[in-house]
């Protein structure tokens, strides 16, 4: 049981000082923007919530959520999947389980925009060893900069390349958490693969399943540097997902208060989907 | 060997594919490179890493992101360790609500803080200082480095805390000869995540910085402007990019195996 205490407020101070200087102040920064128009020089009008109503009426916004929602989606309907996979297969003990996790961790090392220059250089249609591969061995005609359709390929893969290895890390230790005793009460009971799979490891993977899934969609929903690196956001806009949109915006057309609002739009999806997830995952815990 | 073990082979050589192709391009000449397709380097040359070491402009590339990664790790940890145990040793008004709030912080789009944060920092005159890099990626490393030493402690059972305190320990002395001691896997394990996310954020750290705290993966740009685009000399900085990530996980190595299993993370 946990004791009351008001004072642990005090270990908490400096967490809660650090953390509100960087996000409040810039968040307030933001809503200022977002009700006013400027024309520079720092001369702010009151707009009220124009900003707001035209990013959620606008074709632009409404398409960029669209493809962000269904990178999102594709990405989890392949790495949770393919995570738990590779973890169930691992070794649980011995010399390869450290060189394994080493060697899994090390795409997430490597800093966005390496990982977008490196699958650049990877996919060249001529010059690069995918695009190569693919052009001239299996004669698929594949470049990305032309076709939406391998684009989205290329970003989908380079994004399972990069973060599977978060659910596999995840998955695997939770499974190693699983006390011997109960595989063998298992193999006593006759239990198929599947059913240790669904009634032991499945429960024990739960809580970290959750917080993969929860970092991979938050992640995944504000993307950036990997995919502006590698295409830009084209070919056209096929490959514009919200945050390059945003940059576009706010940086490329310095449209201040639009791009504020659709930072607070954004922001507000992310939440809420967030916290859906999270209810739904714990529902089990709570009853 | 078993059979299931084909699985990992697989996936870690689908890892390695484009990680051996960036090492094989940093050992080519840009000719080479242009000039058609090869699987190995024909010409190897070490001409893209003695650029990266002889000219100022690179290498302090990396002893910027180093700089800001290492204080920004030491800033996290140390604020979260105190944070963590209040969270996880007691109950106090908006306790829940905090913890929450504090989560929300790794859900905003970097993309969105990008502006206000360029106009926070240059206000309080830290624009272009490690310290700016450092503080700016505190948003969402000690959140995460909360996150996971809570899980840790929440493992250490609260006689341990008792038992010191009837011994007559002080609270610093305990927290730090006996607490600490007692989740270093975890205290690895966050230090590592940390490291991690702050070593690979480019948004934030490039838009803080202009010149004398530039990091690596914003003066790597550069490869595209002047000169054409010098795709050798682009691979070899990438190459060198891995390698203090790849020193941090063997180091924690076996923490990442065992301690992820300790704490609920």
């Amino acid at each position: 049981m946990k004791t009351e205490n008001q004072k642990a407020w005090f270990f908490v101070l400096p967490v809660l000082a650090l953390v509100a200087f960087n996000a409040l102040i810039p968040m307030m920064t933001v809503v200022n923007y977002s009700v006013q128009e400027t024309f520079g020089d720092n001369v702010f009008f009151w707009q009220g919530l124009d900003w707001f109503q035209q990013i959620l009426r606008s074709d632009r916004f409404h398409a960029a959520l669209g493809r962000q929602f269904l990178f999102t989606f594709l990405i989890l309907i392949i790495e949770v999947p393919l995570g738990i996979a590779i973890a169930l297969s691992m070794p649980r003990k011995g010399f390869w389980v450290p060189v394994c996790l080493v060697l899994m961790a090390l795409p997430m090392l490597i800093p966005w925009n390496v990982v977008g220059a490196m699958w650049n250089i990877f996919t060249l249609p001529d010059i690069g060893l995918l695009g190569y591969f693919l052009n001239h061995v299996l004669g698929i005609s594949y470049d990305m900069t032309q076709n939406p359709i391998a684009a989205w390929v290329t970003i989908v893969t380079m994004d399972v390349w990069h973060w599977t290895s978060l659910v596999v890390l995840l998955s695997y230790a939770g499974l190693v958490s699983i006390p011997d005793a109960y595989y063998q009460a298992a193999k006593i009971d006759g239990a198929s693969n599947w059913a240790v799979f669904r009634f032991i490891q499945l429960p024990k993977m739960k809580t970290v399943l959750t917080i993969a899934i929860l970092l991979r969609f938050m992640d995944s929903f504000n993307i950036y540097t990997e995919p502006f690196v590698l295409t830009g956001g084209g070919p056209g806009n096929s490959t514009t997902l919200l945050s390059i949109d945003l940059v576009k915006i706010a940086l490329g057309q310095f449209d201040l208060g639009p791009a504020a609002a659709m930072s607070l739009i954004y922001f507000a999806i992310t939440l809420l989907v967030s916290w859906l997830f999270y209810t739904l995952m714990t529902k089990d815990d709570l009853n | 060997m078993q059979k299931r073990s084909i699985v990992p082979i697989v996936y870690i050589l689908f890892l390695m594919l484009p990680i051996y192709w960036l090492v094989a391009m940093s050992f080519k000449t840009t000719n080479e490179i242009l000039s058609g397709f090869s699987l190995f380097p024909q010409t190897f040359t070490l001409d893209n890493y003695a650029t990266i070491f002889t000219d100022p402009s690179w290498y302090w590339g990396y002893i910027n992101s180093i700089a800001y990664v290492s204080i920004n790790t030491v800033i996290s940890i140390a604020v979260a360790l105190p944070a963590a145990y209040a969270f996880s040793r007691y109950r106090f008004l908006g306790d829940k609500q905090l913890f929450f709030w504090l989560l929300t912080n790794r859900m905003a789009p970097a993309a969105v803080f990008a502006l206000p944060f360029f106009q926070l920092y240059s206000a309080v005159e830290l624009f272009d200082t490690h310290l700016a890099v450092a503080l700016a990626h505190c948003l969402f490393n000690i959140p995460l480095a909360v996150w996971i030493l809570e899980g840790f402690m929440g493992g250490v059972p609260k006689e341990l805390d008792e038992t010191a305190f009837v011994d007559g320990y002080s609270f610093p002395r305990f927290f730090a000869t006996i607490f600490i001691p007692s989740i270093k896997a975890g205290v690895g394990v966050a230090a590592f995540f940390c490291f991690m996310f702050s070593w690979v954020e480019l948004l934030l750290a490039k838009t803080l910085t202009a010149v004398a705290a530039k990091p690596i993966a914003a003066t790597m740009t550069k490869t595209a402007s002047s000169a054409g685009y010098e795709l050798g000399l682009l691979a070899a900085a990438g190459t060198l990019t891995i390698i203090p990530g790849a020193i941090v996980i063997w180091f924690v190595r076996n923490y990442i195996a065992k301690g992820f299993a300790m704490g609920r993370v």
